[in-house]
């Protein structure tokens, strides 16, 4: 089986020798997608006060929701090949007890994203687009004769649940972030140490052996 | 301060003001219910429950009501468009708080051409939707006589209201971003006034005075009605919203629809309760739960590190050199 890697990935010689994980513009937009998700409801309204008010949240929150859009649009481009699900994936899936465990060495050699990174992606992938078209049908403002109330009832509740869903993922992400040390830093440099694809991503690291990476 | 006479009284909108000060009406300690509120301090006294009486037979359309409503609430309609019919302006609007519906219906009874005439506005429900529907606390009150107000310096304009209500009513300004409707005159009501639009009512199709003084007086209507050859003639206070504080005595009250479309069965929309009820518990339970596990997880769980062998197993792998060159 192949395993894909992305561009701009390579080896890096040195003491310890590393490996470039994600290039400028994927960490970029990475962030400010980041940013535009935490744009979270006027309806919290002691977080609304950041913004000066429940007025301006709420002017300001579908704007968020468009550069959401934009941002998660250029990172399906920048991402989607290497999270195409294949069958290893199942197999990683079914030993996900022994990763928590905290025995990730015994599981199945997992490629440049395992098997809950691309659940993370696709999951997110759905659930933004499906934020963004109910999102656009209750945007009062712009949009609030072009639909029956009817649906926008139905968008409401959608949109209400489908963000909930969103900040679930959300939690699972960020804690993996956290729990598997060396993530967070892979997204704010780019590069990891190689001993970190070995234990994280041993299938990638093996595929990018022997490849030239870029010259010095 | 003398306590005012018309807080637990309120009387027939022809009444006027009394002379001497005294104790506003309606004010924070009146409420019943505050949009977005979990915890609200019971109210220090109950006021009379009120309740406005349109008697659809007896309008005449004349639209004085309209006109006392603009010029008591201050409102700036636009002049609108003659659309060949009598409904003006076409719409309820963030400036028009109350509507004459004009339909013309034929009986197929009597093959009589009935003017049905309905002046549209808030109900002002027991049970009200955009309250319930509204994220902003504060925005949308309910006074403990039945009044619903929109707050509008804590409206924010999201148009929640606007979803939440059975019957069509707020309006949202394209100028200030805030919801508007009907406020059943509260701050005439406070001061022992009716609201403006049955002071204006030429034929006293409109009156205001306590719920059950109105229910009592559309008896004798609905009555004097039926004796008419109105047989279907009742009273339009729908259970499906715990009754409203707006009441209708409609001379064919089986089939309210056929008055611009009242609703025949008005209840807050399943959509509306389930998104406000077990979607709201349900998500928030399940994010409380999810971020719970995490930390469970965080501080029992060994943190997912690189090992010694996984430093040598890369060297190994990699090679000394990097693997290349």
């Amino acid at each position: 089986m192949t395993v894909r890697t992305e561009k701009g990935d390579a080896i890096r010689p040195g003491s310890p020798p590393t490996v470039h994980r994600y290039s400028l513009s994927k960490r970029v937009n990475h962030w400010v997608g980041a940013i535009a998700i935490s744009m979270f409801h006027p309806s919290l309204f002691f977080l609304s006060g950041i913004f000066g008010g429940g007025q301006i949240t709420r002017a300001l929150h579908p704007w968020f929701g468009v550069i959401l859009a934009l941002s998660t649009l250029v990172l399906f481009l920048q991402f989607w090949r290497a999270n195409v699900w294949n069958r290893s994936d199942f197999t990683w899936t079914l030993h996900i007890g022994t990763l928590l465990a905290g025995h990730e060495e015994k599981m199945p050699e997992a490629g440049k994203y395992n098997a809950g990174q691309k659940f993370v992606f696709w999951v997110q992938m759905l659930l933004i687009l499906a934020l963004f078209c109910t999102g656009i049908v209750i945007w009062d403002r712009y949009f609030s004769g072009m639909t029956s109330i009817e649906t926008q009832r139905l968008a409401l509740i959608s949109h209400a649940i489908c963000a909930t869903l969103a900040i679930l993922v959300l939690i699972l992400h960020v804690y993996a972030g956290i729990w598997v040390r060396g993530s967070f830093s892979a997204m704010i440099r780019g590069w990891v140490p190689a001993a970190w694809a070995w234990r994280h991503h041993r299938a990638w690291l093996r595929a990018l052996v022997g490849k030239p990476g870029p010259a010095e | 301060m003398l306590e005012n006479p018309y807080a637990h009284n309120p009387d027939a909108a022809s009444k006027n003001p009394p002379v001497q000060g005294f104790e506003e009406g309606l004010s924070e300690r009146d409420l019943v219910r505050r949009s977005a509120t979990a915890s609200l301090p019971q109210p220090s006294r109950q006021l009379t429950p009120v309740a406005k009486l349109i008697d659809v037979s007896k309008c005449i359309g004349c639209k004085a009501c309209q006109s006392a409503c603009i010029e008591w609430n201050d409102t700036d309609p636009v002049m609108e468009y003659n659309r060949g019919v009598y409904t003006n302006p076409d719409d309820l609007t963030p400036n028009m708080f109350t509507l004459m519906r004009f339909t013309e219906w034929v009986n197929p009874d009597t093959d009589n051409l009935e003017w049905l005439i309905r002046k549209d506005g808030c109900m002002h429900c027991a049970d009200p939707g955009c309250l319930k529907a509204c994220p902003s606390p504060g925005a949308i009150v309910q006074y403990s006589n039945g009044i619903v107000d929109f707050i509008h310096e804590n409206c924010i304009g999201c148009g929640y209201c606007v979803k939440g209500c059975p019957f069509n009513i707020p309006r949202i300004s394209k100028k200030d971003h805030r919801a508007y409707k009907c406020t059943l005159c509260s701050d005439r009501v406070a001061v022992g006034q009716g609201p403006a639009c049955a002071k204006a009512c030429p034929t006293q199709a409109i009156i205001f005075g306590t719920k059950d003084d109105m229910k009592k007086h559309a008896e004798g209507r609905i009555a004097d009605l039926k004796s008419r050859g109105f047989e279907n003639a009742g009273l339009y206070d729908p259970d499906g919203v715990g009754g409203t504080h707006v009441m209708y005595v409609l001379h064919h009250a089986d089939k309210p629809h056929i008055y611009s479309d009242l609703p025949d069965h008005p209840v807050i929309s399943p959509v509306v309760v389930a998104w406000k009820g077990v979607t709201k518990t349900a998500g928030l339970a399940a994010m409380g739960f999810a971020a719970a596990v995490a930390v469970v997880h965080g501080l029992f769980a060994r943190a997912n590190r690189v090992t010694a062998e996984d430093q040598e197993n890369a060297k190994r792998l990699v090679g000394g050199d990097g693997g290349r060159t």
